[in-house]
């Protein structure tokens, strides 16, 4: 029993990040129908640019906020640069670009940062307490709080406000939100940055746990795309849903079954769902007309 | 004359010519080590290209049959004392039959779900290469025994560039006869409009298949060529990384351009020897390869140079 | 009869858009599908071509039942069609277009292919000299090596046209063909259609221009709301008022002089 609860809040903690991940995902695919594989690259870069700005004497709070402003605005310029000039390309060119640009950024990491792995101290300490014979990690409920804030406070952005509105507007129908009057281009710009913005937390809040490297990006986003397209691409709560359940999936079968193909676990997923429900547990399919 | 040069096959014999006349300007063996794995690169491209550019379905995974037919040629001869040279049709045979078992359910998507599905594939093959260490050596690898064709060892990065150089031009022929045929018009038409092609009586999913079979061998082969060339094998031959090398270079060589996959591996090979002492930039000029050309020039090369000259004469 | 529906019915999240439709074409005619816009008429051609398969009812064709096969699997039996909305092969030539209408009277393996043996060429040759034939007949043969994507809209329409032709069919649908071109392309259009029937191909026409179906059909079958309204010939199709009340609104005078 004390096993099971172990797994069921590791798997939890892990899943609240891919739930993030997810969450990065699925606003930037709603904004633009693009698929981000840099989501994971924002990640990478909450963590290792808040280990690197504390190194050069920041104080850390300091050093995580500016790591978040930078790593937003690097989702703003990936909009500004890679994105919006390929307006009108095919998704999967568009899915190359981001590739590209997933690449481009682990190998400007690679080359700012170093190659080693790196720590952040966690926020209530390193020592696990006990709940029902599980030890639980206090930084794992940290990721799962944080989790639940941004959840909440994006739910409340997209839900109050009117930068909120218009994010659905253009989700909707683009051509119609810009006729109202919307400038999509920012507005889209802004749902990138929110995105990477995102992404850094997660990214800041899991390191204590799981240490950062420059490449832990990529295996990331595609966990992270797997909890979306399980949740459900295109829906928000579905992203936080899938997310969860991905890593439930993953730490049980871990602990249970086998953890050397821990990270296959989130490849067979995608799969499954591909064939076996494309739109994902709440999303909705499309018909093309002829 | 002028049928002589329009002819589909002229730009090979050009190619075959360039092939054959630029050794003797090669300063050291090491040029011969860099063309070969150009040509080795580009056989895998040819294939790819096959699938991406003419019949328009994306694999950002096909690194995964590089890496069947690497270790192919590695396990077998290892553990098994099969000959070399026939565990590259072991592997060839391999490939394909994965690509068939695979293919039917992944080819049924389209867009961006094939494209993580065809990925997902790759990094699962990957994945099973890295754990399986009995057999695979895990993350470190294995050494690969060298070919032996009868009592003739082949070694030695010169001959390695003629082979290589030799099952290119064959690799591009077979692929240029098939363009200029009823199956190849048929996967240009699945790239326009499958529902079109399929009310003319393509029968669309079956023709995806088969050019996804025919393009998973090309890059068996070319794997198998990686292993017994270099002579050791890790599992990155598999990686993501890896299908997106080869995705970049269809992609910068230009889509549906046989000659162009030659453009590209020689690029994307080329490059990090150039950049060999700016070897941690690799990855950041690979990204802004793939981006800047997806962006600005997603013909590719050849295309536009074509385009360009085309232009030209009118 | 060679083509047949049999009470055909499919819906889209609730709304049927063909309901109970039953209709029989004889060989050898024009048919024609008329209705208001959302009758649901392309959505019957698609049942038709198999690219939807119906929740009830059934399709035969040359008696056969075909209910749910797929639409190469159609095309081998001798049907083919057009598209309201273009499915051109916009990276190839017009030439190229049409060589692709030849697709099933092409018998060459992968194999042979891939060693491009001389029954590859042969069949190329005789795949180009047919397409070029029925280029011809749509009056395209100056534009075959044109890449399609710099032809003008009606040059297309007639392209596909082609296209279809090539394929020899038994029974040719055509969606809305006449849809964007000025009255001399519709009278050119009246006329390949006409020399299409000459030649034993049975037309199944879906239409807006009420001159050209009035012109050319030889039965015409209303469809409003996914539902038949009326089946006949031309004269008593037009003297219908519930066809008339469907496309103008009740107790239109105009309405009878419109449709004719």
């Amino acid at each position: 029993m004390a096993e099971f609860l172990q797994f069921f809040f590791s798997g939890l903690t892990v899943g609240a990040v891919y739930a993030l991940v997810a969450l990065g995902f699925t606003l930037i695919y709603n904004a633009s129908d693009v698929i981000n594989f840099a989501q994971g690259e924002f990640v990478m870069l909450g963590g290792m640019a808040t280990v690197f700005l504390a190194l050069t004497g920041v104080p850390l709070p300091l050093a995580a906020l500016l790591a978040i402003v930078i790593t937003a605005a690097i989702g703003l310029a990936l909009h500004r640069f890679a994105i919006e000039p390929a307006h009108g390309a095919s998704p999967v060119a568009l899915i190359m670009i981001t590739i590209g640009a997933s690449v481009f950024l682990r190998g400007v990491a690679q080359i700012i940062f170093d190659k080693r792995f790196h720590s952040l101290p966690p926020i209530f300490g390193g020592e696990p307490f006990r709940l029902w014979g599980a030890a639980i990690l206090p930084q794992g409920l940290v990721v799962m709080a944080g989790a639940a804030v941004i959840v909440l406070l994006l739910w409340q952005f997209v839900d109050r406000t009117m930068l909120g509105k218009a994010v659905i507007a253009i989700a909707a129908n683009r051509l119609a939100a810009r006729l109202v009057g919307i400038d999509t281009r920012r507005i889209v710009g802004l749902c990138f940055a929110i995105s990477a913005a995102i992404g850094a937390v997660a990214g800041i809040l899991v390191t204590p746990i799981t240490l950062t490297s420059y490449d832990v990006g990529t295996l990331l986003a595609l966990k992270g795309f797997a909890a979306a397209m399980l949740g459900g691409i295109g829906s928000g709560l579905g992203a936080v849903i899938g997310g969860l359940l991905l890593g439930m999936f993953e730490t049980f079968s871990a602990g249970y079954i086998s953890s050397k193909y821990k990270d296959a676990v989130a490849f067979l997923v995608i799969l499954a769902v591909l064939f076996a429900m494309p739109q994902g547990v709440l999303g909705r399919g499309k018909i093309e007309r002829v | 004359m002028r049928a002589l040069l329009s002819h589909r096959l002229a730009g090979l014999a050009a190619i075959a010519a360039i092939t054959v006349l630029l050794p003797p300007f090669f300063p050291s063996l090491y040029y011969y080590r860099v063309g070969a794995l150009v040509f080795i690169f580009a056989l895998a491209a040819v294939g790819l290209n096959l699938l991406m550019g003419f019949a328009g379905q994306v694999s950002l995974g096909h690194a995964g049959f590089l890496g069947i037919g690497g270790y192919a040629v590695a396990i077998a001869p290892t553990y098994l004392g099969l000959p070399s040279w026939t565990c590259i049709f072991g592997g060839a045979l391999l490939s394909g039959l994965v690509a068939f078992l695979v293919g039917r359910p992944i080819l049924r998507l389209k867009g961006h779900y094939l494209a993580v599905a065809t990925l997902g594939f790759g990094v699962l093959v990957a994945i099973v290469l890295t754990n399986e260490a009995v057999w695979t050596g895990g993350p470190d690898g294995m050494s690969v025994p060298q070919l032996t064709l009868f009592t003739w060892r082949v070694r030695g990065s010169d001959t390695w560039y003629w082979i290589a150089a030799a099952s290119f031009l064959l690799g591009a022929t077979l692929a240029l006869n098939l363009v200029d045929s009823p199956t190849g018009r048929a996967l240009k038409a699945i790239h326009d409009s499958e529902v079109a092609s399929s009310v003319l009586g393509v029968d669309v999913a079956r023709q995806k298949l088969a050019i996804f079979v025919v393009s998973a061998v090309y890059a068996s082969v070319a794997g198998s060529y990686l292993a017994l060339f270099n002579g050791h094998i890790t599992p990155d031959i598999s990686g993501f990384l890896r299908s997106i090398e080869l995705v970049a270079m269809v992609v910068l060589g230009g889509m549906g351009s046989v000659a162009g996959s030659l453009v590209g591996a020689a690029v994307l090979v080329v490059l990090p020897q150039i950049l060999t002492a700016l070897h941690d930039y690799e990855h950041m000029v690979l990204g802004l390869i793939l981006m800047g050309f997806m962006i600005f020039l997603r013909q590719g090369i050849m295309p536009s140079l074509i385009a360009v000259v085309a232009g030209r004469r009118t | 009869m060679i083509l047949e529906a049999e009470r055909l019915s499919i819906a889209f999240g609730g709304v049927r858009a063909v309901d109970e439709v039953s209709l029989s074409v004889q060989p050898g005619l024009v048919f024609s599908i008329i209705g208001p816009n959302g009758a649901g008429k392309t959505t019957l051609l698609n049942l038709f071509s198999g690219l939807y398969a119906p929740m009830d009812g059934r399709v035969r064709l040359a008696g056969e039942d075909v209910t749910g096969l797929a639409p190469d699997w159609l095309a081998r039996r001798g049907l083919s069609r057009t598209f309201q909305n273009l499915q051109i092969f916009f990276r190839m030539t017009a030439l190229e277009n049409v060589m692709v209408g030849r697709h099933r009277h092409e018998a060459t393996g992968i194999l042979s292919e891939l060693l491009h043996l001389p029954l590859v060429d042969r069949q190329n040759r005789r795949t180009r000299e047919a397409a070029r034939a029925a280029l011809a007949r749509v009056g395209l043969e100056t534009e075959a090596d044109r890449p399609a994507s710099a032809l003008p809209y009606g040059a297309l329409k007639r392209l596909e046209i082609a296209r279809a032709l090539a394929s020899e069919p038994t029974v040719l649908l055509l969606d809305e063909p006449a849809a964007g071109c000025n009255p001399v392309e519709t009278n050119e259009l009246d006329g390949v259609i006409r020399s299409m029937v000459e030649d034993g191909v049975t037309v199944v026409l879906v239409e807006h221009d009420m001159r050209l179906v009035m012109n050319i059909s030889d039965r015409i079958h209303v469809l409003a709301n996914g539902r038949t309204l009326a089946e006949g010939t031309a004269a008593e199709v037009r003297s219908n008022s519930a066809v008339v009340e469907a496309y103008l609104g009740v107790g239109s005078q105009e309405a009878v002089h419109a449709l004719g």
